[in-house]
């Protein structure tokens, strides 16, 4: 019988090869790097699309799409670079797509909460709050029909939880035993309100095993422990055990929409948000890797040079890019 | 007289209706503390409490579904769909229960709720903040289709919309949310529903439009009376029941008819009014009625200015049936 559980503390990153602890490193920098680049440059009024920043949710995409190859399928929310950016899609298709370049990963035509890019594997965000849930659950019926190997796996917040749809999708999934990873980033919010005023119990990785999906619960800011039990959930895909739906404790540190904080709105508290913050998902995996004696700074001096050299680069090639002929709009 | 944008106007609307009426509820996603995510139903919590400005979960289909379980125990209530493009996890409850309560039920029951929605592009939105979907609405018999284009209008027809005992999907287009400003008077009136605003008189051509339209419809108007030709204005309004008289009566004089939405054109409300014109008036034209409007494609980020008709297009449009 399915059951939920919480995930235990990760084990030492002495137990991880190298390559992967960089790996990781690399996919929450380049997702907190590219980010912050794109907060740098809003106010130049030149993107003018509306962004939903993942800054202090890197964990979760990264210790998620570690798991993942090629062939699997990435869906995720209207907070959608998370993954993407995570998963390797191109920094200059990301940064164009955002200035709404005809070089954008959509030719620009969706903007930031719309990213899709099929070379990275990234099936598909929509701004529709839920939207994608269900999609996720088709591609594993295609997966399963063809017999492929893919696993699917679909990113959403804690207020998808809210919509009726992602019931109907993990009872669906549930059913079929399909290859689906349920990925709940739990931060806590939906634009400004708090979990506790729109659900009854603060219990969503419970909600899988009705429907006959584990469903586990994770420190979400801990890019180890979210590795290991997606590995577990990946690995039990693959080997046709069926869906889990994972429920990732974290924090958005920026406003719900745009580059800026948004503590004076009120409706959140500053210490609430410097707690957060001192658990910083790149900070603790730093801090642990050295205090582990696995890397060293200059191994992650080398990921963050290179990252900002490849992140000028795509900014310069956005920039330069055209826009969309208007003849391309009906094409 | 007080003056003040739309938004002002809709957030007046519903402080009166909820004062003069204990019947009347808010509901919807970030509606209380926060004021709604444009600020339409800002200081409401505040004055009326959570019990009557309620703040759901993000349920779409729940949000409306449970006002028609209100309305028809009498309440008054007044839901909001964050945007427009976010209502369809509610379609079912809209087409199926909402529109149909009073019909199937013989009028034993009435469903007398708004449902309040801002609408359209212009905020560079993308695919999923931006469309204008009133011609499903419009083709779902049972409900009423309001989007007023002033704030003189939203007030009034807001008032009419909660004391009608039909339901309504109230439009409200975003893009006018601070651009439309006015006289609003601190009174309570009421505007017909059912009867469009001649926003501009003409002899040569009309031009229909509903919402962010309108402006646009009469900036184009302005241009062309610089080159001698006197266009005519028609604000709908009230989509549903259309005023197909004040349509009529303005084609009839003059002869020519410029249809203006943003929406996309195939299937878009203006193909029902084209067909009105050439059913009820063909004997008038001068000219082929002529449609501008958005592109039979999902709305784009990038290319919005491209999309969305604007003066030039218009304009393009009056001098093909002048020239005709
Ligand atoms: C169907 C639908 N309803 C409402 C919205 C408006 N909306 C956009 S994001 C959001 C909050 C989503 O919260 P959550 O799922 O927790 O994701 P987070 O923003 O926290 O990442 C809301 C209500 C929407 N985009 N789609
Ligand atoms: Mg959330």
């Amino acid at each position: 019988m399915a059951h939920s559980s919480r995930a235990p503390s990760a084990t030492s990153p002495r137990q991880h090869q190298r390559e992967r602890l960089l790996w990781l490193y690399r996919a929450m920098l380049r997702m907190r790097m590219a980010e912050e680049k794109v907060a740098e440059l809003y106010p130049q009024q030149e993107m003018r699309c509306p962004v939903h920043l993942h800054v202090g949710q890197e964990a979760v995409s990264a210790g998620v799409c570690a798991n993942l190859t090629p062939e699997d399928r990435i869906f995720g929310s209207h907070r959608s670079h998370g993954p993407y950016l995570a998963f390797g899609g191109n920094l200059g298709a990301f940064f164009a797509e955002l200035y709404g370049k005809a070089a954008g990963c959509c030719r620009g035509r969706g903007g930031s909460m719309h990213l899709l890019d099929r070379p990275a594997g990234y099936w598909g965000s929509s701004a529709i709050v839920g939207g994608t849930i269900p999609i996720a659950v088709g591609t594993a019926l295609e997966a399963v029909y063809h017999r492929k190997n893919s696993v699917s796996v679909v990113f959403f917040g804690d207020g998808a939880a809210d919509e009726g749809i992602l019931y109907e999708s993990l009872s669906y999934a549930g059913l079929k035993k399909l290859p689906v990873l349920f990925v709940c980033e739990n931060n806590q919010y939906a634009t400004n309100s708090h979990q506790r005023a729109r659900q009854a119990l603060d219990n969503i990785s419970e909600r899988g095993p009705v429907f006959g999906v584990p469903g586990v619960r994770v420190d979400g800011n801990s890019v180890l422990a979210v590795y290991e039990v997606a590995r577990e959930s990946v690995r039990r895909a693959r080997m046709s055990g069926g869906p889990t739906l994972l429920e990732c404790d974290t924090y958005r540190w920026k406003g719900h929409v745009g580059p800026v904080g948004d503590i004076p709105m009120g409706y959140r508290t500053q210490q609430e948000l410097d707690g957060w913050v001192a658990r910083c998902p790149l900070r603790q995996f730093e801090q642990m890797v050295f205090a582990e004696g696995v890397l060293k700074q200059s191994d992650l001096d080398g990921v963050k040079q290179g990252l900002a050299r490849e992140i000028d680069e795509a900014v310069a090639f956005a920039k330069a890019s055209p826009f969309p002929d208007p003849a391309e709009m009906t094409a | 007289m007080p003056t003040m944008n739309l938004l002002q106007a809709v957030n007046v609307g519903l402080r009166e209706a909820m004062r003069s009426d204990d019947r009347v509820v808010l509901l919807g996603e970030d509606i209380g503390r926060r004021g709604g995510v444009f600020g339409a139903t800002e200081g409401l919590s505040k004055e009326f409490g959570a019990e009557r400005v309620i703040d759901t979960p993000l349920t779409e289909c729940g949000i409306v579904g449970s006002a028609i379980g209100m309305a028809l125990y009498g309440l008054r209530p007044i839901p909001e769909i964050q945007f427009l493009d976010f209502i369809y996890p509610a379609f079912d409850q809209i087409v199926s229960e909402m529109a149909k309560y009073r019909y199937r039920s013989g009028g034993q029951y009435t469903c007398p709720m708004v449902l309040r929605a801002p609408a359209g592009g212009g905020i560079k939105g993308g695919h999923y903040h931006s469309q204008s979907s009133e011609a499903y609405f419009a083709h779902t018999p049972g409900l009423v289709v309001l989007m007023p284009a002033t704030p003189f209008d939203a007030k009034g027809l807001l008032a009419s919309a909660i004391q009608g005992e039909d339901p309504v999907i109230f439009l409200e287009p975003k893009r006018l949310y601070r651009a439309a400003k006015g006289e609003v008077p601190e009174e309570r009136y009421t505007v017909p529903i059912g009867k469009a605003r001649v926003a501009r008189e003409g002899k040569n051509v009309t031009l229909v439009a509903w919402g962010a339209m309108v402006p646009v419809c009469e900036e184009a108007a302005g241009q062309a009376a610089e080159k001698g030709i006197d266009c005519e204005v028609i604000d709908l309004r009230s989509i549903v029941p259309l005023d197909a008289e004040t349509i009529l009566a303005s084609v009839a004089k003059t002869g020519r008819a410029v249809i203006v939405h943003e929406a996309p054109k195939t299937g878009g409300f203006g193909a029902e009014i084209s067909a009105l014109i050439a059913e009820k008036a063909i004997e008038y034209l001068e000219a082929p009625i002529a449609r501008v409007a958005g592109f039979d494609t999902p709305f784009p980020y990038t290319l919005e200015h491209i999309y969305m008709p604007d003066t030039r297009r218009v304009g393009k449009a009056i001098e093909g049936v002048i020239n005709f």
